[in-house]
This record gives C-alpha cells, sequence and structure tokens, in this order.
C-alpha cells in the first residue's frame, strides 16, 4: 500500500511553532523563499532519487512513496545542508528511508528482501572468479538481461554498484551516502563486480 | 603487487580514482598476469554495457506533482514579490509598468513573468541595449553565458530555416540574470529568454499577446523557454518548432 509506511512525515507536519499561526502545514517548512530555494537545488535531481529509489527497492510504488518522503525529509532538514552536493545528500537521506522500508518488510511475513549472509564481505574475492578460464571474454549482453543481473545483486553490493556505475559518484561520495569508510566501499564495489562477472558468465553458459 | 591487492585495486584504476603511482603498479602488475588483465577487460566491458542499458529511471508525473505540491510556495506569489516584481517593471519602463501592474492585479505569476519578458524585449530595443555579445556563429555567443549564469542556454543556429542570429544578451527578469538569444527576421527582432527551472518536465508551447508583442513560451529539459517578438504569430510558432527540432536533432547526435 502506498504511504503506509511513512508516518514520520506526518508527524513533523506538528511542528515547533504551531501555536503562532493556525495554519494546518508545516510552519517551519513555510517560507516560500526558502521552500524556492529548496525547489531549485533539490528538485533538478528527482529522477537520480527516484533512479536510486527503484533499484534499492526494486519495486516502482514503494520507490515513489520512498522518493515522496525523501524529498518531505530534506526540505525539513534543509537548514542544515551544508553542501557542496546536493545529489549524495538527498541519496543519504533516501538510504535512510529505504532502510525503514527493509525494516518494515523484514517484519512482513511475505517480506522479498535479500537475506544476506553474515560472512559475505569477508568471504574472499577470488572464490567468485576462480573457475573462470582465463582466456574467456564476456559476451555482450542485452538490456534487459542487465537490468535482471543488476537486480539481482545482493545489498549492500548493488547499492554501491548502482551508486557508482549509474549515479556516477565518486567513492568518496559513496562513502558518504552509505555512512561507510572509503575502503569499505571500494570492497564492495569489487566485490559487486566480481558477483556480477559470475553471473554474466553463467548466463552464457545457459541455452537460450 | 599481489593478485589479491590488483583485484581491488583494479577497480579504482577502472574508476579513474587512482594516483599515478599506484596506476602505474596496478597496470604492471596486469601487464604481467593474465587472470587479472582478463579481469579488466570484463570489468571495462561490463561497465561499458550498464552504462548502454539504460537502468536509469524518470520519475512519474504525478510523483513530481505530488512532491510539488507539499512545496509552500505552490501557493499564489506573495503580496511582497508582487510588489517588487512592479517596483522593479516601474524603475525600467513607464510603459511596460503599466501593463504589468494590470497583470499583476490578477495575482498570476506566469503572466507577471511573460510581461516582464516583453519588457525586457522592449528595453532591449532601445539603443545600444540589444547584443551584449554581437556573433552569427553559435560558438561564440554559447561560450559567452559561461560564468555569467547558471546555466548554459542553448544556442542554435538556424539561419538556413530563416532566423538569422545576431547575438547574445544578459538581462533580468523576475529579479534574476536570464540569458537572452537575439535573432533576426527580416527587420523583426526575436528575443529568446531562457532561464532554468526546477521540473524537468516538458510544457507544450503556448503563445500569448501582451502589448501587441507575441510570446511563444515552452518548457524543456529543465529550462523555460519565452521568444518575444513583434512578427506575426505563426512565424513565432514557426521559430519556435525549428528551435525545438533542431534543438533535439543535436541532442539526438
Amino acid at each position: 500500500m502506498p504511504g503506509q509506511w511513512l508516518p514520520a512525515g506526518r508527524a513533523q507536519a506538528v511542528s515547533t511553532q504551531a501555536g503562532q499561526r493556525a495554519m494546518p502545514v508545516n510552519n517551519s517548512d513555510d517560507n516560500p523563499e526558502r521552500a524556492r530555494r529548496f525547489r531549485d537545488a533539490a528538485l533538478p535531481y528527482l529522477d537520480d532519487v527516484y533512479t536510486l529509489a527503484r533499484h534499492l527497492l526494486r519495486n516502482a510504488t514503494d520507490a515513489e512513496d520512498a522518493v515522496q518522503e525523501c524529498y518531505l525529509r530534506a526540505l525539513k532538514h534543509f537548514d542544515s545542508y551544508r553542501g557542496p552536493a546536493m545529489k549524495p545528500w538527498l541519496f543519504a537521506i533516501l538510504r535512510n528511508v529505504c532502510r525503514a522500508e527493509y525494516a518494515r518488510r523484514a517484519g512482513s511475513p511475505s517480506a522479498a528482501i535479500d537475506e544476506l549472509p553474515d560472512d559475505a564481505e569477508q568471504t574472499p574475492l577470488w572464490h567468485e572468479a576462480q573457475e573462470t578460464p582465463e582466456t574467456q571474454v564476456l559476451r555482450s549482453r542485452d538490456a534487459s538481461t542487465v537490468r535482471r543481473l543488476v537486480a539481482a545483486l545482493a545489498e549492500p553490493f548493488r547499492e554501491t554498484f548502482v551508486l557508482r556505475e549509474i549515479q556516477n559518484l565518486s567513492y568518496r561520495e559513496i562513502a558518504d551516502v552509505v555512512d561507510a569508510p572509503v575502503g569499505t566501499v571500494m570492497s564492495r564495489l569489487a566485490r559487486a563486480r566480481a558477483m556480477l562477472r559470475s553471473a554474466w558468465m553463467a548466463e552464457e553458459e545457459q541455452p537460450k | 603487487m599481489t593478485c589479491d591487492e590488483a583485484e581491488i585495486l583494479l577497480h579504482a584504476l577502472i574508476d579513474g580514482e587512482l594516483d599515478a603511482g599506484h596506476a602505474r603498479e596496478v597496470e604492471a602488475h596486469v601487464a604481467g598476469c593474465p587472470r587479472c588483465a582478463a579481469a579488466l577487460a570484463d570489468y571495462r566491458a561490463m561497465s561499458k554495457a550498464v552504462a548502454g542499458a539504460d537502468l536509469r529511471y524518470t520519475a512519474p508525473a504525478a510523483l513530481r506533482q505530488r512532491i510539488e505540491a507539499s512545496l509552500p510556495q505552490a501557493r499564489a506569489p506573495s503580496r511582497r514579490a508582487l510588489l517588487r516584481g512592479f517596483a522593479m517593471g516601474s524603475a525600467v519602463s513607464a510603459i511596460a509598468a503599466t501593463g504589468l501592474f494590470a497583470i499583476i492585479l490578477r495575482g498570476d505569476d506566469e503572466a507577471r513573468i511573460e510581461s516582464e519578458v516583453v519588457s525586457a524585449h522592449l528595453r532591449s530595443l532601445q539603443a545600444g541595449h540589444l547584443t551584449d555579445v554581437i556573433s552569427t556563429d553559435q560558438h561564440t555567443v554559447k561560450p559567452w553565458f559561461n560564468g555569467r549564469l547558471d546555466v548554459a542556454p542553448p544556442v542554435v543556429d538556424l539561419t538556413a530555416q530563416g532566423f538569422t542570429l545576431i547575438g547574445g544578451r544578459l538581462d533580468y527578469v523576475d529579479a534574476r540574470p536570464i540569458g537572452a538569444i537575439v535573432y533576426r527576421r527580416r527587420a523583426h527582432i526575436i528575443n529568446l529568454f531562457v532561464a532554468q527551472t526546477a521540473s524537468t518536465e516538458r510544457h507544450a508551447a503556448r503563445i500569448d499577446t501582451i502589448q501587441g508583442f507575441n510570446i511563444r513560451r515552452w518548457s524543456e529539459r529543465g529550462l523555460n523557454y519565452w521568444a518575444v517578438s513583434d512578427i506575426a504569430s505563426d512565424e513565432l510558432a514557426e521559430f519556435g518548432e525549428k528551435f525545438e527540432s533542431t534543438m533535439r536533432g543535436s541532442s539526438a547526435g
């Protein structure tokens, strides 16, 4: 159901200055000039934020709700935004929104979320591609196959992969978004690509 | 360098995150290690394939509208904003201000901006105000805007279509700097005003008439356009259509 996991935005509408004016909106945000600045700064990234939400949640309806909640929260916290890059800042907010959605899914009986083994990040990388013949070269895959392979990557590898390959963030920016050291970003990205490469090759072995 | 080290640093090499010294070390390892060389080639091919697979999504229009509607300034412009607009108009041109006043009383933000655009057009026709940079070369006019605006207004040559590019100008509309690209049709001047918009939605063109001037207004790819001229509305429509189709042609190619 759209909107059912969005209590935070509603709760925020009861704001600190509620007594000063009898308006049923969030008074701390009731400043057209501030809202205009926010709109000019944040709305141009709507497609980027929506793209990330689609890849993180893999569901169009949930992605829309998450993006709307992200912009609500971003507007609320706009005063604490110090730049320089708006896009990673929005991504970090979106990511927090998405984590709430993961938690909700995990709590529901029909949860469809990746089960990530505890040791997944510690497994040596070479275990992935060791069986691969050195001479084999990746064959090109059609776009829908690429989309499916990327969607099949487990969190948090898909997240890092999408931030790098689709959103073109630097390692430093990714580290800020996912709140992890750059070294972790590097190992997740290496692992994401190694997993994708294995899946890519396995795909080739299946008869069409 | 060992394969274990290279396996991580290969990616930093692909992503342009390595300094020159480390990049050389990784490249040296790859040159002597067929397994790492194969991995590097595969990862590069994968990155290319992912980039070509169009994994980007466009936010649905309904979502954009919901978010825009939740922002406070979606309401009518404040009285203060209107007065500011009026003060600016009156300072600029008494004639324009008269028109501006009538339109402001309607409280319509868009009409106010259109009226300011007409004022700017009138202003530009006064001696010596038409162009800040005079050139029939789009590659001279476009870079001139760099650093003067927070957007790069598209400058296209429409000489072959009967509209001669004569230059560019920095103008002020809605109390903000705006790019104006100036074209000529026979003896008539067309000012094409370009400003950034927060919305990346495409708005189909609309033609209005204010104070005897025709305005063709449209939006595309995060930019608002107003073409203003005293040429007939069908000629102005033709100008807009040719501009739009040339823009589409240049971005597709």
